[in-house]
């Protein structure tokens, strides 16, 4: 039995998948921390046990992993694991930690295009969780948290100064959710601003760290105009890139 | 076949060209002979080079003196712009220092407005470059502008500029130009026979060569001895092979070169400033009205700032067929907004016309950006 090992050290969270060629066996998510190296190592060992499995790394810390057989950019490794939880993806749509990006896929699961915006943080994961710190609610209650809220338009292009306004704006009383579902509608308006500049075909598939939240997939829906699908393990949808690629290499060994 | 892993010596000749340029300009000065300043290719060195004066293209390559630069000019403005006007002020650009003149064009609005602040600290000549390189208005205007140029030199430099000294320097900046064409055609080889970091090293370090017929000769010399090499059966490893377009690169902007190079790819074609740019058009020898055969030369280079720009794209489509490119990587600095436009008319025409992969990417004079122009050229060339 050959197994491969996908980890993908992102800027907020690692995650790490075993992958036996048909089925994801096991997964891990832990914070990336200030030592991506270690944290990588930890998921490894984890994963790997006494097995012989190929590795493929991706992300920020790709290079880091003593151990990994072979690196590959988080753009391909997100396309493929796209492609494998949801086949017949044509477009991803990633919003990570501290970047977003849109990949086009041709019928064969290869990357066609990809755009990716690492120069601005209130398009990503990292608005929301300023956000969350400042109203003092958890992540994780988000998409209750927001539940029948009356969204507050945020004008700011940028987290630093966003900041200044939400906090404006609890002074003025603004019920927090309303705030929250604010932010939320203004990253999904960035996001599908950015992804209109590639031609975008049928269904997206949502992945990253916030695909998990209901409410950005349908905000996303709202704003792209078009449907827009994820998978319960999208956040994994590098890792598991990465495992199918490593897995694939190992097959032709 | 043997796979060539170190790297001629000779390269590192034309680095240390530059690194010892400075030597080279005083001493050339010493001779008591003019130093022309230059800030870009639109500008005819023919004319300081038929007045037995050096051309030489000042520091715009670092962000070591964009700190000194921002007291006077905006923040957000294009690094090249910010860096130039900073080694300017600084003095920290020794060729800056020896410059008797310092000549500029009206490319793009930054630089235009950044020379008149310019010329409260040095002698700057500016030429009125017309932006519709296609009309006969265009052309007469630049006739004139180079012609007053020649007697802006003939005046602050006391002397007569004759057609005969001008024709001499147009038969030697030929030779210079086909010398560094032969050089760069190197490129064109499948396999490799030269890296495109190597390439560039020339490319960039010839301009501070001011012995012209000695660097015509140094650079023929590097040709054959690549080309004697390559078909001694030296060659590099195959990898995808990318052609660069865009602003300017050189010096700290080499990271981008890298970032292609060490991940995989390999650049065989530079169509910016520093490469085929201004290289691939000779001036008409035979046109006796010395003045046309500038004219008609310079307006053709292929920048941003024309508008329409038929000759970059004219330069493109042909060196994407003759260099055998796989892609296209575009490089646009911060801030330069005609040629961050420019990128949806290259994106279409590389993408459309000729089917090939194609991806822009911004940057400045900074190291910051890394870790992230390694990602993106890696997918980039993943997905090749």
């Amino acid at each position: 039995m050959k197994y491969a090992i996908g980890i993908d050290s992102g800027s907020a969270t690692t995650k790490g998948v075993l992958f036996d060629g048909r089925e994801i066996l096991k997964k891990i998510i832990v914070p990336t921390g200030p030592n991506p190296r270690r944290t990588m190592e930890e998921i490894y060992i984890q994963l790997k046990e006494d097995k012989e499995a190929f590795c493929v790394t991706t992300g920020y810390g790709r290079d880091l992993l003593e151990q990994s057989d072979k690196s590959v950019t988080e753009i391909t490794c997100h396309g493929i694991g796209a492609a494998f939880l949801c086949p017949g993806t044509r477009g991803v749509i990633d919003i990570g930690g501290q970047d977003s990006k849109v990949i086009l896929l041709d019928q064969n699961a290869f990357i066609k295009d990809f755009l990716m915006n690492d120069k601005c943080a209130a398009g990503t994961g990292r608005f929301v969780e300023m956000i969350s710190r400042i109203l003092h609610q958890d992540l994780a209650d988000l998409d209750a948290y927001v539940k029948d809220a009356h969204p507050i338009k945020i004008s700011s292009m940028c987290t630093v100064f966003a900041e200044s306004e939400v906090i404006g704006l609890l002074a003025q009383n603004t019920p927090g959710p309303d705030i929250g579902l604010g932010v939320i509608h203004s990253i999904c308006k960035r996001t599908a601003m950015f992804a209109g500049k590639l031609p975008l075909e049928g269904k997206v598939f949502f992945s990253g760290g916030l695909s998990n939240f209901k409410t950005i997939q349908h905000q996303l829906q709202e704003e792209l105009k078009r449907e827009v699908i994820t998978h319960e393990l999208a956040q994994f949808a590098g890792a598991i890139g990465a495992a199918k690629i490593g897995y694939d290499k190992h097959k032709s060994i | 076949m043997e796979v060539r892993k170190a790297l001629p010596e000779i390269f590192e000749e034309f680095s240390e060209a530059r690194r010892n340029g400075f030597i080279a300009a005083k001493n050339f000065k010493e001779t008591n002979r003019p130093m022309i300043g230059t800030f870009c290719t639109f500008m005819p060195q023919e004319l300081p080079l038929a007045m037995g004066a050096a051309t030489v293209s000042l520091c715009a390559t670092s962000d070591e003196t964009i700190g000194e630069a921002e007291k006077d000019l905006p923040r957000n403005l294009c690094p090249l712009i910010k860096s130039s006007y900073g080694f300017g002020k600084t003095d920290k650009c020794p060729y800056f220092y020896f410059s008797d003149l310092v000549v500029g064009e009206t490319t793009c609005d930054g630089k235009r407005k950044m020379f008149e602040l310019m010329s409260d600290y040095k002698p700057v000549h500016v030429m009125r470059l017309p932006n519709d390189p296609t009309t006969q208005a265009s052309f007469d205007l630049w006739k004139g502008e180079i012609i007053k140029y020649k007697e802006v030199l003939e005046k602050q430099f006391d002397t007569e500029i004759s057609n005969e000294a001008i024709k001499e320097a147009i038969q030697l900046k030929n030779k210079e130009r086909k010398a560094l064409k032969d050089f760069y055609a190197l490129g064109q080889l499948k396999p490799s026979a030269i890296e495109g970091l190597d390439i560039l090293k020339v490319l960039y370090g010839s301009t501070f060569k001011f012995d012209r017929e000695q660097n015509v000769y140094d650079i023929n010399d590097l040709t054959e001895k690549v080309q004697a090499e390559y078909d001694s059966g030296k060659t590099l490893e195959d990898k995808p092979r990318i052609l660069i377009t865009g602003c300017p690169i050189g010096g700290v902007t080499e990271k981008v070169v890298k970032a292609i190079e060490d991940n995989g790819g390999r650049v065989v074609f530079f169509e910016n400033c520093m490469g085929a740019k201004a290289v691939e058009d000779m001036v008409d020898e035979n046109n006796e009205d010395v003045f046309e055969a500038l004219t008609e030369k310079y307006l053709k280079i292929g920048c941003s700032c024309m508008s329409p720009n038929p000759n970059r794209f004219k330069l493109l489509d042909e060196a994407i067929d003759a260099y055998k490119v796989d892609a296209v990587v575009d490089v646009v600095l911060q801030a330069c907004h005609t040629y961050a436009i420019e990128t949806m008319t290259v994106k279409r025409f590389v993408n459309e016309k000729k089917e090939k992969p194609y991806i822009s990417v911004e940057t400045d004079y900074s190291t910051s950006d890394v870790g992230q122009l390694n990602t993106r050229m890696a997918a980039f060339i993943e997905m090749l």
